[in-house]
């Protein structure tokens, strides 16, 4: 668990590791989208995951989530390694695991307190009462409007279904949330509460946060690493100043280009 | 680090107080035993006069824990009992700050009586459904003032388009209509010379399948077909590109959405249904041909001199009349139904499935209407 190299992880061998990625190869048909790719996730960190369009963020996303099959590689969550644990242990860290997919993938035909409720119903034993109680303190937690608990998705805005399929990622108290473009879609200030909500919920519940972004302003306001994906590779991961100091092509032009350059005055 | 314990308290008293000191992991994992042990630490504490929850032993703490213990300890002061925490580490004060009890208020379902719900989905559907029939009225207006427009300036008149959608809709369907059609008119064949042959008359059953084929069997098994298989294609095309604002992109270029997207495909409609109806009625015919002859033992010669006797120009013509009037029952659901479609993918599936019931329904009163009409001028 503490061999994380010294290219992704620079001086930080000692810390828990949530997910431990080691040489992943995964492609479709005759294309190889990830090409040997190694990449740590400490547990209590917010990890940005940033790279071009089609690079490979959501299948590598996925395949950890085990929504992909990989052609090799070895992947451990919670330092076990997912091809050696029986189905009752995927069964257990997937409870350890929250998913706010990108368009919200809530169920729309349950209302938003069901859709909270399902991974309760089928996980756990509650009182009803006590299940209620929870849903709607997972709503309070994201900032929603308790009246929208008996609200169908379909008549949520943007901001409300990112914020009720947050809630319903954390139906479980997971300690591992992965969340898919979190602030796409979302207005400068939606997407702001959007972060600071994230950072909130990071600290008091102690979470290990794996963030697919393209936002540069959720990178510089509540990532503490990020890991940039190119070439189907990690090419940099490391707090921000690493990335700033890449000399790698894609990442210099991410860190350095027009929409990047109001960040310099922060650094 | 797994810890396996569930959540534990060990309680000891002193005088009028009692401490508990909780253990274990108070997490949601631990399902219904969370719930029992903050049942169990209320029942006992309410005993007394003070308690004292010491979470110093306390292994895991997340949301639903802190929300039950912080529950547990304003439910005991609201009992008189002078309830405190103690030794409680900085992580899951936090945790009972941010998760704090709270009272929610159960959402105020009026609830109403069974009876008149149902009448009031009773009225609603009538109500609705007139309006379905003077929207569809005025779509039908809609539809043939855009034709008109074509007439004057034919420019405007969409022919790539309309040769497609009966390629589409027409002449995609020649196989399963042609095949269907072939096996009823084998069915009613078979099924009309096993009845009749008990009176002798097995030979009725060649006017039994002119008659009932041409007149109604063809054209109407026909209009379900396609109001199966192009009406729900219609109201998926238009409804998804509905759905995507592809209409609202049509709207703002300057471009009708009627005369682009639905004139052609109900003239396609319009166009190829009374040719597949064509096609239809000669499979049946052919089918029960076939039947007759293997299992009636009437020879082809016989059964067409016996086909011409029996029916006329009409007959085949009061079947055929009906088919553009179904297609244009059809288009017009198909296209209403998809214009009106919402955001969700939810709505397409249903109005995908209205449009083929709807269709299907109007086919079948239109029909009853036609064969009234028929009989009323004795055709």
């Amino acid at each position: 668990m503490h061999e994380a190299s010294a290219a992704t992880a620079p001086g930080r061998g000692g810390r828990d590791l949530a997910i431990s990625v080691r040489d992943l190869v995964v492609g479709f048909g005759d294309t190889l989208v990830v090409r040997g790719l190694d990449l740590d996730v400490y547990r209590g960190e917010v990890l940005g995951f940033v790279g071009g369009s089609g690079t490979g963020k959501s299948v590598l996303t996925r395949t950890i989530l085990g929504l992909e099959r990989k052609r090799s590689g070895r992947i451990e969550v919670f330092g076990e390694d997912l091809d050696k644990a029986s189905a009752a242990d995927h069964a257990r860290i997937e409870r350890r695991m929250g998913v706010m997919f990108q368009q919200g993938a809530l169920f729309s035909n349950l209302t938003v307190k069901q859709n909270i409720q399902v991974p309760m119903r089928e996980h756990l034993r509650l009182s009803p009462r006590f299940a209620d109680e929870l849903a709607m303190l997972k709503l309070a937690l994201v900032g929603l409007d308790l009246d929208a608990a008996d609200k169908l998705p379909a008549q949520l805005s943007g901001g409300m279904i990112k914020r009720a399929a947050l809630a319903r990622a954390l139906a479980l108290d997971p300690e591992l949330v992965f969340l898919d473009e979190p602030t796409s879609g979302l207005d400068p200030i939606g997407a702001a509460d959007f972060d600071e909500l994230i950072a909130t919920l990071q600290k008091t519940l102690g979470l290990t946060v794996f963030m697919v972004t393209h936002d540069l302003d959720s990178i510089y306001a509540i990532c503490d690493r990020v890991a940039a994906l190119a070439e189907g590779k990690v090419i940099a991961a490391g707090p921000i100043s690493t990335l700033l100091a890449s000399d790698h092509p894609w990442v210099h032009a991410y860190f350095h280009g027009t929409r990047a350059r109001r960040f310099q005055d922060v650094q | 680090m797994e810890i396996p314990d569930g959540p534990t308290f060990k309680s000891s008293r002193s005088r009028d107080a009692i401490t508990f000191e909780l253990a274990g992991r108070w997490t949601i994992g631990a399902s219904a035993a969370l719930e029992d042990g903050a049942r169990a630490v209320f029942a006992e504490a309410s005993k007394v006069r003070r308690a004292v929850l010491d979470l110093g032993a306390v292994a895991a703490l997340d949301t639903a824990g802190a929300w039950l213990i912080d529950k547990t300890r304003r439910e005991l002061a609201a009992a008189g009992v002078e309830a405190r925490l103690e030794r409680v580490r900085p992580e899951y004060g936090i945790l009972l700050e941010e998760a704090h009890y709270r009272q929610f208020e159960a959402p105020s379902g009026k609830r109403r009586l069974y009876a008149a719900v149902l009448l009031a989905d009773i009225g609603e559907s009538v109500v609705s459904f007139g309006k379905d029939v003077l929207a569809g009225v005025s779509f039908l207006g809609e539809v043939v003032a855009s034709l008109l427009g074509t007439i004057i300036a034919p420019l405007r008149f969409r022919a790539i388009s309309l040769v497609f959608h009966i390629e589409q809709i027409g002449f995609r369907s020649v196989p399963i209509i042609g095949l269907i059609n072939f096996l009823v008119g084998c069915i009613v064949a078979q099924q009309g010379i096993f009845q009749l042959q008990r009176f002798g008359a097995s030979t009725f059953a060649v006017d039994l399948i002119g008659i009932l084929v041409l007149r109604e069997l063809g054209v109407l098994l026909t209009s379900i077909m396609i109001a199966g298989r192009s009406g729900s294609a219609v109201t998926a095309e238009i409804g998804s590109m509905k759905m995507r604002e592809e209409i609202d992109a049509l709207k703002v270029m300057g471009l009708r959405p009627v005369e682009v997207l639905i004139v052609p495909r109900i003239l396609a409609l319009v166009i190829s249904l009374p040719l597949l109806t064509f096609i239809a009625d000669m499979a049946a015919l052919f089918g029960g041909l076939l039947v007759a002859w293997g299992y009636g033992g009437i020879n082809p010669a016989a059964f067409m001199a016996r086909l011409q006797s029996a029916i006329g120009e009409n007959t085949f013509l009061v079947g055929i009349i009906k088919a553009p009037f179904m297609a244009l029952v059809i288009g017009i659901i198909a296209s209403m139904e998809g214009l009106a479609v919402a955001g969700s993918a939810e709505s397409l599936g249903r109005r995908v499935t209205a449009s083929v019931v709807k269709s299907i329904f109007m086919v079948i009163v239109l029909d009853g209407f036609f064969a009234v009409f028929f009989a009323g001028i004795r055709y």
